[in-house]
């Protein structure tokens, strides 16, 4: 198969993947390494009064039992955007699942003994799980105020408040005002992979592995914390089996890496899935959007208050309401706005990114709401949309990146490909969303490739390939950039030690940033085979190029190895080039920077109800990205497709269920359920625009998190056109739908239109 | 103390005697003695098919299995599909042909519950193909690829 760019080559790693060779975290053995388990309370939130670990110690093969005491004081805090989380919990544990010690032994079986036999003396304090309890005046406060002593907000359990507005909202003249409240479940990334970390002392330093996707992020977390020279912390982070944003930030690497300084041994630290769903999740939320409307269907305003139920550590979390609610008025010209988002800390687990990064949220709310003012105004939900739709260049958000795709492209394509126009069969209904995500704000990558004396050729990029294809993307890249055949281009990530520095694998961006930097290298290369050419060929640099791994001179075209060994001479060698493509900081930008692009996607779905049991049925799901160009085609449906089905996960089946006391009652994957082979749509078609628009090689933009931004309303439009059943609460459970159905009938009769 | 059990097991055509923890299962005594990591730990209850693996003609979900039920046992793991040379399969190229495998983490799982499919029901309709991999969980969400690689194979196997 081709290796260019606009093709789809099987997976580069593909083999690995198959044949049960590619190791994973917990794959890889290194010798004399000891385990290590967490002990954790049955509550969520405890004052701690005494830990004794007498009788865990007398284990056989016990170690080590370490808790907040055996670390340096004050206990190291570190996060990605507030230092707050402690190595270990201090004091108090603040959510389901929070270690309060870790116990390391020869063997699993020991580990788990010994941690079973650690006694925590506590006292359950009360537990704030849900907004309004964590608003209440008389609400336990989350994080100590003496966190952020100068922060006004310290003595609530609001961590931060982000506006945003133009135009005059209370002075729009709208003939129409609709407003309702959506909610949007607690839900989780569940990587099939569960978090894992193994630290081992290395030399003067310390090696962790971790299935981290931002390696270099962790190695600067773990150098701060261990209070290390970067030089001396080695971050191996092999391809994580999923990461979904679950996996973007430090968790327990800074524990584990103290027990095995501690025990100057390796330590691992394997978890199982219900700690995953403890470790991470998406945050919930609650959104209430006043919508004005003009009686020709032109939005006038939108007033948007979300509040979001972040954890009890911020995480990222905060950035992902800031950024998330910051396109909340989605890609439409609306001349007034006022977004007011809040990040709300509770005992839970500590939110963190999650595909979409805080926009479905809004965009749930925000995109049923458009629906209630095209059914109240009597307009098609297709034409309402394309009414207000922003076009190409069009400054829709103020001061942001213009829009900067033809997005009617896709919401037409979506509404051809349901059938928008044809009748809706009997007990179907049909429903249609569009949504945006802002892309990387500010980035830098930096990459290495090596082209070597037999043509071959080495690539250092640390993106993290979590299943998104990163690495046969850049395979593609240098393939068509330097002529080699793409089974002699080796892609070599994870490792900060010997891979050069990538800010992170998150928001889309690894083809455009990464892909540009990769781009960038194999150019310089490029320009040194042009001088070499020149060279050997007695001609001004100016008389040579190179195009596609083809050298031409005047009189003809010369191979890149036709070039490159007369070139490199008897001593050999290689080329090297290096790369860096960077997204600067906006300083004066309310999010630091305007998006590099914007993720647009159209989601379009036929959806059939059972009255009888609430049972919904996808019939056909429709699914339009805007990509700029496909790098490579089958890599971008399965990334589309795979995004589609995930929202449909949080659609119709996915939420945690927390008791009174704060404790996640539905751990795990009996409980929890994910879309699988039984769940999926009866038809997916997953299509893509293609203008060559993006920023990103080859006009790409970033792509893989459009088609979760606009599953759940249209999942629910389809639904309500079908049955009448009005749901402002996700997921649509059949409970939920049946009983939403009933109510209808106590308020009278199907609703038919549009 | 830990209660050792001596076992003799048949692993991907290799007679291996061991001694197993009695309360460990296939799974452990796969990943960790015999270091035959291709076989995913995720859920450890049974739901999420990673773990899956071939025993006497059945496939199983390793984690619910005891390592001592296994005794005088043949058991195939993902690392047994592809031939003594390491060409793959026709299951695993097809894998790999149709994009099935992105993170890959339940890939291993997907595939024996695959061929297992694919030996009971040799030319098997999407809807039995979905029914057959439904124990198996694909966050990623590459069903429809899984899928296509099935028929693919089935379909190769009619020509």
């Amino acid at each position: 198969m081709s290796a260019l760019v606009g093709s789809s080559p099987n997976r580069v790693g593909g083999i690995g993947r198959v044949t049960g060779s590619q190791a994973y975290v917990a794959d890889i053995r290194v010798a004399d390494v000891l385990e290590a388990k967490l002990v954790t309370l049955d509550c969520a939130h405890a004052r701690i009064i005494s830990i004794d670990a007498d009788a865990a110690r007398r284990v056989p093969g016990c170690r080590l039992v370490m808790t907040a005491a055996d670390l340096p004081q004050p206990v190291p805090r570190f996060g990605p955007q507030f230092r707050d989380r402690p190595v270990i919990a201090v004091d108090e544990v603040k959510y389901h699942g929070e270690p309060v010690a870790i116990v390391v032994a020869d063997s699993n079986d020991a580990a788990e003994q010994a941690a079973a036999l650690v006694r925590v003396e506590h006292e359950v304090l009360p537990a704030v799980v849900t907004v309004a309890a964590a608003l209440d005046a008389e609400a336990p406060l989350v994080q100590d105020p003496a966190i952020r002593p100068d922060d006004p907000r310290s003595s609530s359990n609001v961590l931060r408040e982000h506006r945003v507005g133009w135009g005059d909202v209370d002075a729009s003249a709208a003939d129409l005002v609709v407003e309702h409240t959506y909610t949007f479940p607690m839900v989780t990334q569940f990587a099939i992979e569960p978090h894992a970390f193994m630290a081992a002392p290395d030399g003067d330093g310390i090696r962790v592995w971790s299935s981290i996707q931002h390696p270099n992020w962790l190695q600067r977390i773990l150098a701060e914390v261990l209070r290390l020279p970067l030089s001396k912390v080695r971050v191996i982070a092999p391809d994580p089996g999923g990461g979904f944003g679950g996996k973007q930030h430090a968790k327990l690497e800074p524990l584990v890496a103290f027990a095995a300084l501690r025990l100057g041994r390796p330590v691992r630290l394997v978890l199982s899935l219900e700690q995953t769903f403890q470790a991470v999740r998406r945050a919930a939320a609650e959104v209430r959007v006043r919508t004005g409307f003009r009686r020709d269907g032109t939005i006038e305003f939108q007033d948007v208050a979300a509040d979001y139920l972040i954890g009890a550590y911020a995480d990222i979390a905060d950035r992902v309401v800031g950024k998330g609610s910051y396109p909340a008025c989605g890609p439409y010209n609306v001349p007034a706005a006022r977004i007011v988002a809040r990040s709300i800390l509770s005992h839970t687990t500590p939110s963190t990114a999650f595909r979409g990064f805080g926009y479905p949220q809004v965009n749930w709310a925000v995109e049923s709401n458009l629906d209630e003012g095209a059914r109240a105004l009597g307009i098609d939900r297709l034409e309402i949309r394309l009414r207000n739709l922003a076009h190409k260049g069009d400054a829709f958000i103020p001061f942001d990146t213009p829009a900067d795709g033809e997005w009617d492209q896709s919401v037409r394509k979506a509404a051809e490909l349901i059938g928008w126009d044809t009748p809706t069969p009997a007990g179907h209904g049909r429903g249609i969303a569009v949504g945006i995500k802002s892309g990387p704000t500010t980035g830098l990558s930096h990459s290495t490739v090596r082209l070597l004396a037999d043509g071959s050729v080495v690539v250092f990029a640390g993106t993290s390939d979590m299943g998104q294809g990163a690495r046969t993307v850049f395979a593609q890249i240098a393939a068509q950039e330097l002529g080699a055949p793409l089974d002699w281009v080796t892609v070599v990530m994870g490792d900060t030690a010997v891979v050069p520095y990538d800010q992170q694998t998150s928001a889309s961006r690894s083809t455009v940033l990464m892909g540009n930097s990769v781009l960038f290298a194999c150019r310089s290369i490029q320009a040194q085979l042009r001088a070499m050419a020149a060279r050997l060929h007695g001609l001004d640099e100016s008389e040579v190029t190179v195009d596609r791994g083809m050298v031409r001179i005047p009189d003809r075209e010369l191979s890149v190895i036709e070039v490159l060994k007369p070139g490199l001479g008897r001593l050999g060698g290689e080329l090297i080039g290096n790369g860096e493509a960077r997204k600067e900081a906006e300083p004066g930008h309310p999010l630091g920077g305007a998006p590099a692009f914007f993720e647009f996607n159209c989601t379009a779905i036929e959806a059939a109800v059972d009255e009888e049991t609430g049972d919904v049925t996808i019939v056909r799901h429709v699914t339009v990205s805007d990509v700029g160009r496909s790098i490579n085609p089958l890599q971008v449906r399965m990334q589309d497709e795979g995004a589609a089905i995930m929202g449909l996960g949080h659609t119709l089946m996915e939420h945690y269920i927390y008791d009174d006391a704060g404790r996640i009652r539905n751990l795990g994957a009996i409980d929890y359920r994910i879309p699988t082979s039984m769940d999926l749509p009866l038809e997916i078609v997953s299509e893509t625009i293609e203008n060559a628009d993006g920023p990103g090689p080859y006009g790409a933009k970033g792509m893989s998190e459009g088609a979760l931004l606009c599953t759940a309303p249209a999942v629910a439009a389809a639904v309500r056109d079908a049955c009448g059943a009005v749901i402002r609460d996700l997921p649509l459970s059949p409970e939920r739908v049946w009983r939403a159905i009933q109510e209808r009938a106590t308020n009278g009769g199907r609703e038919a239109e549009r | 103390m830990i209660q050792l059990v001596p076992i003799e097991v048949t692993v991907n055509g290799r007679a291996r005697t061991i001694e197993v923890a009695a309360h460990h299962t296939l799974l452990d005594v796969l990943r960790d003695d015999l270091e035959l990591t291709g076989t995913k730990e995720c859920c450890l209850v049974g739901e999420c098919g990673a773990c899956t693996v071939r025993l006497d003609g059945q496939i199983v979900d390793s984690c619910l299995v005891l390592a001592v039920e296994a005794d005088g046992g043949e058991v195939t793991t993902v690392e047994g599909l592809a031939d003594a040379s390491g060409a793959l399969n026709p299951l695993q190229q097809a894998f790999l042909d149709y994009g099935a495998a992105q993170c890959g983490f339940c890939i291993p799982g997907q595939l024996m519950a695959a061929d297992d499919l694919l030996r009971r029901t040799p030319n098997p309709t999407v809807a039995e193909i979905q029914e057959g991999l439904a124990g198996n969980l694909c966050r990623c969400a590459g069903y429809e690829q899984i899928t296509e690689a099935v028929q693919a194979v089935a379909g190769g196997r009619d020509r």
